[in-house]
């Protein structure tokens, strides 16, 4: 299920511009982010969004919400996406288990790595809970991409996309810290 | 205390062609039984996210009512989308939540702080525009269409009792067919 982040994306001293995620968000149709702050993508991605009118930005109590608003909005054919970190997903598993996986809905998940050392693979970090993410996604047949770098970020909009034609869940891991 | 299939046909009167129902459990299988309608949204996936799947149709489609009857154990596994209804404020939002002090569909045991929780002050604080607390089923026939055409977000605790034994057949609720004909319902109107 894998896509794995390209090859100059994996330098310790690369680069990420939140600016080039939201161009792409934006680019997808995304009219809804719906978010509980995640630290990786909260200055480069969650602040400018905050601070923009459009997408509309719903601030949530708890990540599993968000997978129930997601569904919501998918049924009206009105995208979103679901910003979190990593141990909200993990708090959320039993609802995309039951809502985007077994139900078939396009809920598209943006999750932060929380402490994932730079140009490191999440599966190779020396932290036990970035290490388990990918292997979980795997057991549950969710399809997920690295967003590591610059280079990595034109894998958004095609995957939202998929997403929705084939009404699929998937996650973008954000691999550090967005400028 | 209201019977809950008493309640729930009163509500029934006033539930347009167009509006949008999330029934939770047991509530489900009465409601689909007292009011079958191909915009009985019922596969909500995990206990508690009702509410939630609530909104993002409400943000969806302003256009239409949206009206959850929720559960209370279901509502307590989920205390934190008070809160971001309340902000949020969709207009088009009525949350009904039955109260029966009970997870009935897990065997009857009794929720925690089961006649001391107060529902209706967890709405007021998060900021439902209007809360409502309803007991007898006489006030709830006579006042459940105003409140249905107040601006939401809209919350009303129902008092209820069980309507007795129900026949539970999940793939009513659960089944693809069910998803399919909501899709194709909301899509066509």
């Amino acid at each position: 299920m894998q896509q794995g982040a390209s090859v100059d994306s994996r330098k310790p001293d690369g680069y990420l511009h939140g600016s080039s995620i939201i161009a792409e968000i934006k680019a997808s149709q995304i009219e809804f982010v719906v978010s509980v702050p995640d630290i990786t993508t909260s200055e480069g991605l969650l602040r400018p969004l905050a601070q923009a009118t459009a997408p509309r930005l719903i601030r949530i109590c708890k990540e599993d919400e968000g997978v129930g608003i997601c569904a919501g909005l998918a049924y009206t054919g009105r995208r979103s996406l679901l910003l979190i970190q990593q141990t909200g997903l993990l708090d959320s598993i039993n609802a995309v288990r039951g809502v985007a996986v077994e139900y078939a809905l396009p809920i598209c998940m943006m999750v932060g790595l929380l402490e994932k050392e730079p140009g490191v693979p999440p599966m190779q970090s020396k932290r036990y809970g970035v290490r388990i993410v990918e292997p979980i996604l795997d057991a549950m047949g969710i399809a997920y991409h690295e967003i590591e770098g610059e280079a990595d970020v034109p894998k958004i909009r095609p995957a939202i996309d998929n997403a929705y034609a084939q009404s699929r869940p998937v996650v973008l891991l954000i691999g550090r810290k967005p400028s | 205390m209201m019977k809950r299939d008493e309640c729930l046909k009163a509500l029934a009167r006033h539930v347009t062609d167009a509006d949008i129902v999330l029934p939770v459990y047991s509530t489900a299988f009465d409601w689909i039984d007292i009011r079958p309608h191909p915009l009985n949204y019922l596969s909500h996936g995990a206990m508690g996210l009702a509410s939630s799947h609530a909104l993002g149709l409400a943000l969806g489609r302003p256009d239409r009512r949206v009206i959850v009857l929720d559960g209370d154990g279901s509502l307590l596994m989920n205390l934190g989308s008070l809160v971001t209804i309340g902000a949020a404020a969709p207009p088009n939002l009525y949350h009904f939540v039955c109260e029966n002090g009970t997870y009935e569909a897990n065997g009857g045991h009794p929720i925690p702080g089961r006649g001391r929780v107060d529902f209706a002050g967890f709405a007021r604080s998060a900021g439902y525009r209007a809360v409502h607390e309803f007991s007898d089923v006489r006030i709830f026939e006579q006042q459940v269409g105003a409140l249905l055409a107040e601006p939401g977000p809209v919350f009303a605790d129902l008092k209820i009792t069980s309507s007795g034994p129900q026949e539970r057949d999940y793939s009513r609720i659960h089944g693809p067919h069910v998803r399919q004909a909501f899709r194709d319902a909301l899509a066509a109107r």
